[in-house]
């Protein structure tokens, strides 16, 4: 009977010890596993240079410009405090679309922007039917202009 | 988990290859009847995704293997460390009857993504955190078939096998947790124990097709687990009496 509790607290603490082994190397390893760095952390001089990385955020609500052969698109990646211009050219995903999360792979370019060789559209996590979301939306935007009200008479606003 | 109290108490061969006979029907009518009720609700009921129109209904399937993957690997190393710990002889071989349905849970889960991930995200593959950690996983399943088939002596197959089950077990972790420790492609789970961000048909269907899933895997996992048993104990007067013809 001891010799087994031995062995289960022996198991219990290589289990351990793996893990904490394993959570430093991920720790280590933070960086490379990511697979996309932000905008954000493009201005603040995170991005590699001269190689292809990835960025992701969203893409910025009006700012896909197509040029007239249709497949030459420049978009604004947006994580709502950076912004950083995508040019490319090429099939894009039926999810790329403007307010939802994109993930675009190629180089900065030396004007600041981003020339990227593959777009990948990013689902989230909401599945419902389109009336569903529509109704979402219809809430959000009473939500939004309920929260706008206040704003329009300077009396009404909080003084801290 | 009525079964697998049962499993403990009924730890030798000889009590448990019987109760397991008993048990696989009905296990195997379940996962009939929930699959059946998962997919009606998921290919006809649940009403169409929003953004993702009818590609989404790939999650009925998708979803409930990946969770499968991840749970039968648990259980596996949990088997695993009760084998090492107690060396009971019924441990080794529920953790080989199990190892099959995991890999081919990890395999139907990685496939399946594909499918999805290139309509929807633009790439069949790409190397980020959460598909990463799956194909480790699929990879894991695979090693311990490997190993454990490599080793004559089935008794030191099944340390040696424990040992890898017990070492991968921190991957599991890594897979569920992924999407929120990293920037990943793949999206975070859109249901926890708390919350849920899915239409409720669709979580019913999803939740229907995990269960038919569950139903499924202990049902193979019994009929291989009573293969294994009668070959590693033929020389057993239990084993014996059963082959040559007696049986109930």
């Amino acid at each position: 009977m001891k010799s087994r509790h031995k062995k289960l607290a022996l198991i219990g603490g290589a289990l351990a010890i793996i893990g904490i082994i394993a959570a430093l190397v991920l720790n280590a390893l933070n960086s490379n596993i990511a697979l996309y760095i932000t905008p954000t952390d493009i201005a603040a001089g995170k991005a590699p240079q001269d190689k292809i990385f990835r960025i992701g955020g969203m893409v910025k609500e009006g700012s896909i410009k197509r040029q007239a052969d249709g497949v030459t698109i420049a978009f604004i990646i947006t994580d709502t405090e950076k912004d950083i211009t995508v040019n490319y050219k090429g099939i894009l995903p039926d999810l790329f679309m403007e307010g939802k999360g994109a993930v675009a792979q190629g180089k900065l370019v030396a004007d600041g922007s981003f020339t990227a060789s593959e777009v990948l559209a990013k689902h989230d996590e909401n599945y419902m039917p389109p009336e569903a979301a529509q109704a979402v939306n219809d809430a959000q935007a009473r939500a939004a202009a309920g929260a706008k009200m206040p704003e329009t008479s300077p009396a009404a606003k909080p003084t801290y | 988990m009525k079964d697998r109290f049962n499993l403990y108490r009924f730890a030798s061969p000889a009590t448990f290859y019987p109760l397991a006979g008993r048990l696989i029907p009905w296990f195997t009518a379940l996962a009939v009847i929930f699959g059946l009720a998962g997919l009606w609700i998921g290919m006809l009921v649940a009403p169409t995704d929003f953004q993702q129109g009818e590609g989404y209904r790939i999650i009925f399937i998708h979803v409930p293997a990946s969770w499968m993957s991840m749970f039968i690997y648990l259980v596996m190393a949990f088997w695993a460390a009760i084998g090492l710990a107690f060396n009971t002889r019924l441990s080794g071989m529920m953790a080989q009857a199990l190892a099959p349905t995991g890999a081919l849970m990890a395999f139907i889960s990685l496939w399946t993504g594909a499918l999805w991930g290139k309509p929807m995200w633009g790439a069949w593959w790409v190397w980020d955190a959460r598909l990463t950690s799956e194909l480790i996983l699929l990879f894991l399943y695979i090693g311990y078939m490997a190993l454990t088939a490599a080793i004559d002596d089935v008794r030191r197959a099944d340390k040696a096998g424990g040992l890898m089950l017990l070492v991968g077990v921190v991957n599991v972790p890594i897979i569920y947790f992924s999407v929120k420790w990293w920037n990943t492609l793949h999206q975070g789970s859109s249901i926890n124990l708390t919350k849920s961000s899915m239409a409720t048909t669709m979580l019913w269907g999803m939740l229907l097709m995990a269960l038919c899933f569950w139903m499924y895997s202990i049902a193979v996992a019994l009929v291989r687990a009573r293969s294994i048993m009668l070959e590693r104990e033929r020389h057993t007067d239990w084993a014996k009496a059963l082959l040559t013809g007696d049986e109930k």
